[in-house]
């Protein structure tokens, strides 16, 4: 199996340490993973801040970087939902503008291919126990797109039972969304931030000294509002604790 | 002022207050945390949710597809049994109808049943315009008639006033709409409740005129329906002896059989309740029992407009449910009156901009006031799918386009103030789908870490005002793979 992994625009750049973790991981479970240098972005954010013609060539290009592969692992629920749940749309809309079939067909392939990370261990792999080892208290935050947009269900807390040495507390409100949302968190900074701070109560309230997610977009407005907050804990991606092993810990 | 909505402020505006009013933030969380929870209840108590959740959405999209048709056959059975019907094309029309309607009676006072669509149009402020005072029956309305306010809530209109609140205004205002409160009122609900009985049943009893809406209207038989917990809309409908229903033209639906669906989705998803305490229908007039004259004014007021969009027409399958608002974070903080209409919250997000069209600037703003979490469209009781139709909606605002307005195709100019949002974007997409631009970007911005801002001027303000911002790490994931060859020459980074 041909394993490409998308490390999403803003994994790639600003936190390429959960990338590494999910090469680490993969490795381990004997799967061969390939990174394509040529990709960038799926396009959600101009998809969603209502650009969805500028988005159109990204979603083009995503395509043709990885339309080869057997299946395509990224580390973000939100940008699995846009290939999964968002190109097909985008491809109707195509059509119904009148502009034929050839962008659903150019998007088709990539479509049922594409999973996040814990889908892909538990569905594809079928693992949940992935051999991680982390001594933390950790509290899970399910982000809204893994959450709602691809039912991700219990698959990630299925994954953290089974790490070794790990103790996962309930996060109160944990379905509720801590007020990112793209462009949303700049549009909309008042609302955003009231949202992202009682995000960060909740989680402080639990004791946990680990908040982890599978999205490090969510996690960088939970983990700036934290710093700003004063709060003492680390938000840490979901692929990092399950790359953790005794023999090389995750920082 | 209330009801009229001229001149709001956009939303992230009078967002901003709502979020800094402490009372307003722990009233509204108290109120839509408890809601919330009693409705996942009863909809667990369901096994078939799930279907009649797509027999709504099924039956609402074949009677909008439908809907000329449907309608006709409504006001023929409507006529049949001795009303009449009335159509109105916006609120002007409307208002003008209900106005001389009134003014044919004689009369110069009215009794309302809650009503989205009166508020909507501004009934109450046309009606005091031609001297016709319009009493508000259900009891949050009440609340807010008497404070000079606006409601904020589709089903709790006054949900943004705790009982202190509450107990104030009745001992300064009811006094000057009708019988005063009770001396030494206290904010017990027992005793609210009893001023407000005490007050109302003086309306019901002088009122000659009853102006409603309809949760429902049945084309079939002509039958409207109102669904409510308090019985306060029942007096209107039944006591006076001319009765003036104001409906959206999307409260249609074909048959009775499908009020079998509705009544039970509706009130599990509103009040939580397995079935509402009074649901009441009338057909027509009847002889020696309720109004004596019947009159339906058909509003559109933006519906068939809404109707010609193939993305948005789906917010017209609205019940008006509010499980939307009451799930919705952004709601739950922003309070409903910075949405700026009787719709507030995620309904009102993608209703208030298709109905009114989006040139003022809180409706270009409206369809930015949502994180696309998705909770709405998971409660929505007819399945919109809530997300979808906001995104839709940026895009008319961002991008401009085609749309519909007053029955006209028209292409619509992008929105003011989105210029340097569109020219952002395009200059984005062009390094996105030129790699070597994004890794040239990532280098400098490496290289230039240790003189990165903590605060930002521009827009990045919004972000560093209350979050730090991550610190750019010394190398991309990219250039590390490149680097290491996928890991395999970095014994830190991978271990293959
Ligand atoms: S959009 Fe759906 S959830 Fe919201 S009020 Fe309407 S029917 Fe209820």
């Amino acid at each position: 199996m041909r394993v490409a992994l998308f490390i999403t625009c803003v994994n790639d750049t600003l936190y390429p340490e959960t990338g590494r973790a999910v090469v680490r991981l993969l490795t381990r479970l004997g799967v061969d993973v390939d990174h394509p240098l040529g990709q960038t972005c799926c396009g959600q954010a101009h998809y969603n801040t209502g650009y969805r013609h500028q988005a159109e060539p990204l979603a083009r290009h995503f395509a043709d970087v990885f339309g080869a592969y057997d299946a395509i692992v990224t580390p973000s629920g939100s940008c699995a939902a846009m290939v999964r749940e968002l190109y097909p749309r985008m491809g109707e809309r195509a059509r119904a503008e009148g502009r034929g079939d050839t962008l659903a067909r150019t998007l088709a392939p990539v479509v049922p291919k594409t999973y996040e990370l814990t889908e892909f261990l538990v569905d594809v792999l079928g693992v949940t126990d992935v051999g991680a080892y982390y001594p933390h208290t950790v509290t899970y935050h399910p982000t809204c797109h893994g959450l709602r947009g691809l039912g991700l269900g219990d698959r990630p807390r299925r994954l953290l039972e089974a790490v070794g040495g790990l103790e996962l507390t309930e996060l109160p409100g944990a379905e509720e969304c801590c007020g990112f949302g793209g462009t949303f968190a700049v549009k909309n900074a008042d609302v955003s931030a009231a949202m992202g701070t009682d995000k960060v109560m909740n989680a402080a309230s639990t004791g946990a000294s680990v908040l982890c997610a599978a999205d490090n977009s969510c996690l960088m407005h939970i983990s700036g509002t934290m710093t700003r907050l004063g709060v003492g804990m680390r938000p840490v991606h979901i692929a990092e604790i399950l790359a953790s092993t005794r023999e090389e810990p995750s920082a | 002022m209330s009801g009229t909505f001229v001149g709001m402020p956009a939303f992230p505006k009078a967002a901003h207050d709502a979020v800094h009013n402490a009372t307003l933030r722990a009233n509204l969380r108290h109120a839509t945390t408890t809601i919330r929870r009693k409705r996942a209840d009863a909809v667990a108590e369901l096994s078939d949710w799930a279907a009649l959740r797509e027999a709504g959405k099924q039956i609402k999209d074949h009677t909008l597809r439908n809907l000329d048709r449907y309608l006709e056959q409504l006001e023929s059975a409507v006529t049949a049994a001795g009303g009449t019907v009335h159509w109105a094309a916006d609120a002007d029309e409307a208002n003008r109808i209900v106005t001389g309607l009134v003014k044919a009676t004689g009369e110069k006072e009215v009794v309302k049943v809650k009503s989205m669509a009166t508020q909507e149009i501004g009934l109450n402020e046309a009606l005091e315009a031609a001297g016709i005072r319009a009493y508000e029956t259900d009891l949050a309305e009440l609340i807010v008639q008497l404070g000079d306010d606006r409601p904020s809530h589709i089903l709790v209109p006054a949900i943004h006033r705790n009982r202190g609140e509450i107990r104030d205004i009745f001992r300064s205002e009811m006094m000057r709409w009708g019988r005063p409160a009770p001396d030494g009122l206290t904010d017990t609900p027992a005793e609210l409740a009893e001023a407000a009985r005490l007050h109302l049943r003086e309306k019901f009893l002088r009122a000659k005129v009853g102006v409603s809406g309809a949760n429902f209207m049945v084309a079939e038989t002509g039958t409207l329906v109102v669904v409510e917990s308090e019985g306060n809309g029942r007096m209107c409908l039944t006591l006076p002896e001319t009765l003036i229903s104001v409906v959206g033209i999307e409260k249609t639906v074909p048959t009775w059989r499908d009020m079998e669906v509705f009544l039970q989705t509706l009130p599990r998803s509103s009040t939580a309740e397995r079935m509402n305490p009074y649901t009441s229908m009338w057909t027509g007039t009847t002889d020696g029992d309720g109004p004596r004259a019947f009159h339906l004014v058909l509003l559109d007021n933006g519906r068939t407009d809404t109707l010609a969009d193939a993305v948005g027409r789906q917010a017209l399958r609205c019940i008006r449910c509010s499980a939307c608002l009451n799930v919705c974070p952004v709601y739950e903080r922003a309070g409903g009156h910075a949405y700026g209409s009787v719709y507030p919250g995620p309904i009102g997000a993608i209703l208030s901009p298709q109905l009114r069209g989006t040139g003022s600037d809180i409706d270009a703003s409206l369809p930015y006031a949502s994180t696309l979490c998705g909770a709405c469209y998971e409660v929505c009781p007819v399945a919109i799918d809530i997300p979808e139709v906001l995104v839709h909606l940026r895009e008319r605002v961002a991008q401009g386009g085609p749309v519909t307005r007053a029955g006209t195709k028209v292409v619509l100019k992008p929105a003011r103030g989105h210029a340097a949002e569109r020219a952002a974007m395009r200059a984005a997409r062009w390094a996105l789908t030129h790699p070597g631009a994004v890794r040239a970007g990532q280098r400098l911005a490496a290289r230039t870490r240790r003189f990165h801002p903590s605060r930002l001027p521009g827009p990045g303000k919004a972000w560093t005002a209350t979050r730090e911002l991550p610190t750019v790490p010394r190398e991309s994931f990219g250039a590390w793979w490149k680097r290491t060859d996928g890991g395999t020459r970095d014994g830190k980074g991978g271990s293959r």
